[in-house]
């Protein structure tokens, strides 16, 4: 378990970055947190022949309120996330999902950015993302971009960045007047990656439903919504919310896969679960309100 | 002459004390010696290219590559070293019909598991080698897997040794009583399959080594992370075919080891030859992948088991079959026989019944090697006897406490010989549980839960109560040809400034030996612990001993510490006479100092009397001659072991939603006889209870069918960790074996047996109200909710 031989490059702009990333291509990859790459690097996994560590990289950090919305910096650490307030007050899905990120240690080194780029099936924030709809700003040689959450990931471990891009940061938008949030996930162990979870986002105007997204993952090759389920949700008085043909329209938007020790029908027992504690939660809250 | 009261009585007595271990302030500043620490001049670093198959013929190998490779050392295949090393064969001559097959540090033309090690590397760097591994290209004929116990012994399975015959490892059977009459005249059968889980003994210090030869005087010295140096000693020298006296091990610190380190590794021993052959030190550390597939794994076994019982509740008898899949080999020296052998000796070993039958077999698997783990066999035996009890319970519509109370063998009948015919000298299992249901507040729990069903929060209460097999005799190895010791011993020196130096065979790996032989010491001779230097883990410097394992550092070990301390203390008090011309009886030693026995004036400090005999001897008499230094040994001959007994209980919700469960509390009473420090007999059974937990909620090593094993990490094989525990509250009872003056049995593996059982217990009652009964560990929340009938 010792990796390959490597170079190690650290940078202290974009560009430098971009350049390193563009000499090499794919036999470079980008060191954030480093806390799936080298494991999967002592493991053979990854073979990776140049390093690029982009800690150095000022507009790659920072939690800042811009246009009204939130950026979250690429390399902000999990740790710094999970006790940022604006994020507790912006986008609080978020605040919920980070205690469920692995452990202390790994949150402390690992990143906002990395786990995204990453693209984990079972990974919390990638579902997170697209409950959000977050807009990812990326730059690469040709300049920068922008991209919608649900156009980042696609596929496990892959997104749509080019060899030569980085992710810079993530724009969330300002939360909508009766936005509420629920996140959710059941592991066998505090940390590990889940058998299933739920990250929902609603907003709720005048005793209904305007939108609704509920993000299963650890189910699917990549965070996936609940469509059909979601368009049960919407539009009618809470009262009228059926439970019960929510849950059973999960089976029409996802077949779970199974992982080493938990079937697809057990996974699938497990997203009724989540959504129905969701909604319960939701419309008691709503009730309430 | 006044008969005195044991000194382990005294007020000022040590044992009995929770002391603070002195090195464990050492060890949390990072101070530890562990093997991977210790750099030695133009050492070479071992990795090794594994069999990725469970079975196949090796048909060629190509190393070329991987020798050109810059910082190579040295590349070798069973065949470069056949010349350095001989084979071995893990059988025992008390295990009657045992077989395995001739067993070679690496591959010799078949590969039996994957990861079986094929060629060694020995490079400048771990990091080298391992690159050079990868070159290395094997031409393999794969050949079919036996990997399904249950079908190893069928006709047409193929045989993994032929040379054996049949893949049949080992078998053996009890019937003692009229089981079948038992039966028949039975008010109420209770009946189930069970399923226990492969799991292994997950060390925060991987298995480690460093052989280093020196060819000029022919001696071998191996750092290693062992708990019987005294046995590795014996076996390189053997299987090197070096001389015993030339061959020495040094076990610095240990980090865990839990019955995975008292073994023979086909690594190991080829990083000893290679050291032969390269006159340069070798250092192998087993990586985490490396240790998932070759450390030995444990428990795998398929059990279908019936108890009989009459109207009145009383246990008559047990019936049962297991089947176990151990690896292609029996591990040597100790053999993979001995987990059923116990399975046999202790199931239902707390009970009054006298009708006892077992069918059992041990069949060879194209997986990886199985052995002795922390609490061997007890698990097994004691989830089937305590859920055939739980069973029993449900069906005759008995509080499971009270027909346990019932049928625990009379207080009155010590000793007492078990149908399968073990001795036990003497066992407190009702003081236990009843202390165990007090602690709990057992009413109060059973009033909960029942009005937390009502709120649709299905709470379980589990028991345990078990046996537990400590402080072995010879009859445990010796008796079958191994030369494991069963004795151990203790070495005292009283140096000059009055400081006690105390050598001993057994070992500390994390649990706190060096504390209690403190302890003991400092009693038995009557000086400050502070002043006690414990000295363990090199064959050179102490006694020669078996080392640490079946629960027997604190009896055997501590035993001899405290007969050596009596031997000092006379040795010290017939020279205080001479200085002093006062008479022997007349005479003590307490708190560092030479007293009047009758009113403890103090007279002479052992630093003076230290000062004298070593300095200043001119001042004694001509035939004065003093012995400040003795060496005490002990074996336990009375038993073939000394039982210790404990009841455990546990309580956890399940979640019918999720199948997911909640630990919310546990429980054990536990009687280790004398207990020489509390708080880390407490430990010991903590710790014990977790890795007892792990295969019942948590751990398992899976297989596919073709026995590929595919959760060999730390994120996929999932070991109990601090979130999910419960409070783990401890009792004592305190029954001191009369085989030793100190009386102390062991506590290693207590948890670790008795966990198991009352997790599947709890489990049960928690399910009991919708008529659920699970028997397949781990209990995942898949299978829970399977049972559940939810998918």
């Amino acid at each position: 378990m010792k990796p390959n031989s490597f170079e190690y490059v650290r940078v202290d702009t974009l560009n430098d970055a971009i350049a390193v990333l563009q000499e090499h291509g794919d036999d470079a990859r980008i060191l954030a947190g480093g806390q799936s790459l080298i494991p999967a690097m002592n493991m053979r996994l990854a073979l990776p022949e140049v390093l690029v560590d982009v800690s150095n990289i000022g507009e790659m950090h920072g939690i800042t309120i811009q246009d009204g919305g939130l950026r979250i910096g690429a390399m902000s650490r999990h740790a710094e996330v999970m006790k940022s307030s604006k994020i507790a007050e912006y986008a609080p899905l978020i605040t919920m999902a980070m205690p469920n990120i692995a452990h202390g240690a790994i949150r402390n080194r690992g990143t906002f950015g990395g786990s995204l780029c990453n693209a984990d099936p079972a990974a919390e924030l990638p579902a997170c993302a697209l409950a959000l709809g977050v807009t990812f700003n990326i730059q690469g040689s040709d300049g920068t971009r922008s991209v919608a959450a649900e156009d980042f990931i696609d596929g496990t471990y892959s997104t749509c960045l080019s060899d030569d891009e980085i992710l810079v940061s993530v724009d969330v938008p300002a939360p909508e007047a009766g936005a509420v949030s629920f996140f959710e996930e059941l592991a066998r162990r505090k940390g590990d990656y889940a058998m299933a979870g739920l990250a929902a986002h609603g907003v709720l105007k005048d005793g209904q439903f305007t939108d609704m997204r509920l993000v299963f993952f650890a189910v699917d090759e990549m965070a996936v919504r609940a469509s059909s389920a979601e368009q049960l949700i919407c539009g009618k008085p809470l009262s009228e919310i059926d439970i019960d043909a929510v849950c059973a329209a999960l089976a029409d938007d996802i077949t779970p896969f199974e992982d080493l020790t938990t079937s697809s029908a057990a996974k699938m027992v497990m997203m009724q679960v989540l959504t129905r504690r969701t909604l319960e939660k939701f419309i008691a809250e709503g009730a309430v309100n | 002459m006044n008969k005195r009261i044991s000194v382990l009585d005294l007020p000022n007595s040590y044992v009995g004390k929770s002391v603070p271990r002195p090195n464990a302030k050492r060890l949390v500043q990072g101070r530890g010696t562990y093997v991977d620490d210790i750099e030695l001049p133009r050492m070479v670093h071992l990795a090794f290219h594994r069999s990725p198959y469970a079975h196949a013929k090796i048909l060629s190998v190509d190393c070329d590559d991987a020798r050109a490779i810059p910082g190579v050392v040295g590349v070798y295949t069973m065949d470069d070293l056949k010349d350095t090393i001989t084979p071995w064969v893990g059988t025992l001559d008390h295990l009657k019909g045992i077989k395995s097959a001739e067993q070679w540090p690496l591959a010799n033309g078949k590969v039996f598991w994957q990861g079986e090690p094929i060629v060694a590397i020995a490079a400048t760097s771990r990091a080298i080698a391992e690159d050079a591994a990868d070159q290395i290209l094997v031409d393999y004929e794969e050949l079919e897997p036996v990997t399904d116990m249950m079908t190893a012994l069928d006709k047409d399975t193929p045989v993994i040794h032929p040379e054996l015959g049949d893949n049949l490892c080992f078998q053996r059977g009890v019937d003692s009583g009229d089981v079948d009459a038992a039966f028949e005249n039975a008010a109420v059968v209770v009946e189930d399959s069970f399923r226990f889980n492969r799991h292994t003994g997950v060390t925060m210090e991987p298995r480690s080594i460093i052989c280093d030869y020196k060819p000029a005087d022919g001696e071998l010295t191996l750092y290693m992370s062992v708990q019987c140096p005294h046995m590795s000693k014996n076996l390189f020298a053997e299987h090197l075919g070096l001389d015993e006296n030339k061959v020495r091990v040094i076990c610095k610190d240990v980090g865990g080891s839990f019955g995975i380190k008292i073994h023979t590794y086909s690594d190991e021993m080829a990083a000893g030859a290679i050291a032969l052959k390269l006159g340069r030190p070798v250092k192998f550390i087993a990586d985490r992948l490396e240790s998932f597939t070759t450390d030995i794994h444990a428990r795998d076994h398929r059990v279908t088991a019936r108890a009989a019982f009459d109207a009145d509740g009383n246990l008559l008898a047990i019936d049962m079959d297991d089947v176990t899949g151990v690896g292609p080999y029996s591990v040597y020296p100790r053999t993979s026989g001995i987990e059923l052998n116990q399975v046999i000796n202790l199931t239902g070993g707390p009970y009054k019944h006298r009708n006892y039958r077992v069918d059992g077999k041990v069949v060879f698997l194209n997986k990886n090697v199985m052995c002795q783990y922390r609490g061997v066999g007890h698990p097994i035996a004691i989830a089937v006897g305590e859920h055939l009890m739980e069973l029993g319970a449900r069906k005759l519509k008995l509080d499971p406490v009270a027909l346990r109370l019932q049928n625990f063998i009379p207080q009155d009948a010590y000793p007492y010989t078990s149908p399968a015919g073990a001795i036990y000298e003497m066992q407190s299992h009702h003081q236990c549980l009843d202390k165990l249901v007090e602690m709990m507040d057992y009413e109060g729990l059973r009033s909960e839960q029942k009005s937390l069903r009502e709120q649709g929060i299905y709470r379980g209460i589990g028991f345990a109560s078990l046996i537990e097999v400590t402080n072995p005799g010879p009859a445990f190895y010796g008796v079958g040809g191994a030369k494991i010791a069963s004795q151990d011993g203790c070495t005292l020196r009283l140096d000059p400034t009055g400081g006690v130096t105390a050598t001993t065979g057994v070992t500390e790996q994390g649990q706190g030996t060096e504390t209690i032989i403190a302890q003991v010491v400092a009693t038995s001779l009557g000086v400050p612990i502070e002043t006690v230097r414990v000295v363990t883990g090199d064959t050179e410097a102490v006694p020669y001993g078996g080392g640490t394992w079946a629960s027997r550092g604190a009896g055997i070990g501590g035993e001899a510490a405290f007969q050596a301390g009596k031997a000092l203390k006379e040795n010290i008090l017939d020279l205080a006479a001479i200085i002093l011309q006062a008479k022997i009886e007349d005479l003590d030693i307490i708190g560092g100092n030479v007293v009047d026995a009758d009113g403890g004036n103090e007279r002479l400090s052992l630093a003076e009397l230290g000062r004298i005999a070593y300095f200043r001897g001119d001042t004694l008499p001509v035939d004065a001659q003093p012995e400040l230094v003795v060496t005490r040994h002990y074996t336990q001959r009375d038993y073939p072991f000394v039982f210790t007994n404990a009841a455990h209980a546990c309580l956890l919700d399940v979640d019918i939603h999720t199948g997911m469960v909640k630990l919310q509390k546990y429980w054990v009473v536990e009687d280790c006889g004398r207990v020489i420090n509390p708080k880390l007999v407490a430990e010991q059974t903590r710790g014990g209870v977790v890795q007892g937990i792990g295969p019942a909620l948590f751990e398992e090593c899976l297989y596919t069918d073709e026995g590929q094993m595919i959760n060999g990490s730390m994120a996929d094989y999932l070991v109990p960790m601090a979130a999910e525990m419960p409070d783990i509250e401890v009792g004592h009872v305190e029954t001191p074996t009369e085989t030793s003056e100190l009386g102390a049995k062991g506590v290693g593996e207590a948890g670790t047996a008795g966990a198991p059982a009352a997790v599947m217990n709890a489990i049960n009652d928690a399910l009991s109200p919708f008529d659920v009964v699970l028997s397949d560990m781990p209990f995942t929340p898949d299978k829970i909710l399977r049972g559940l009938g939810k998918i």
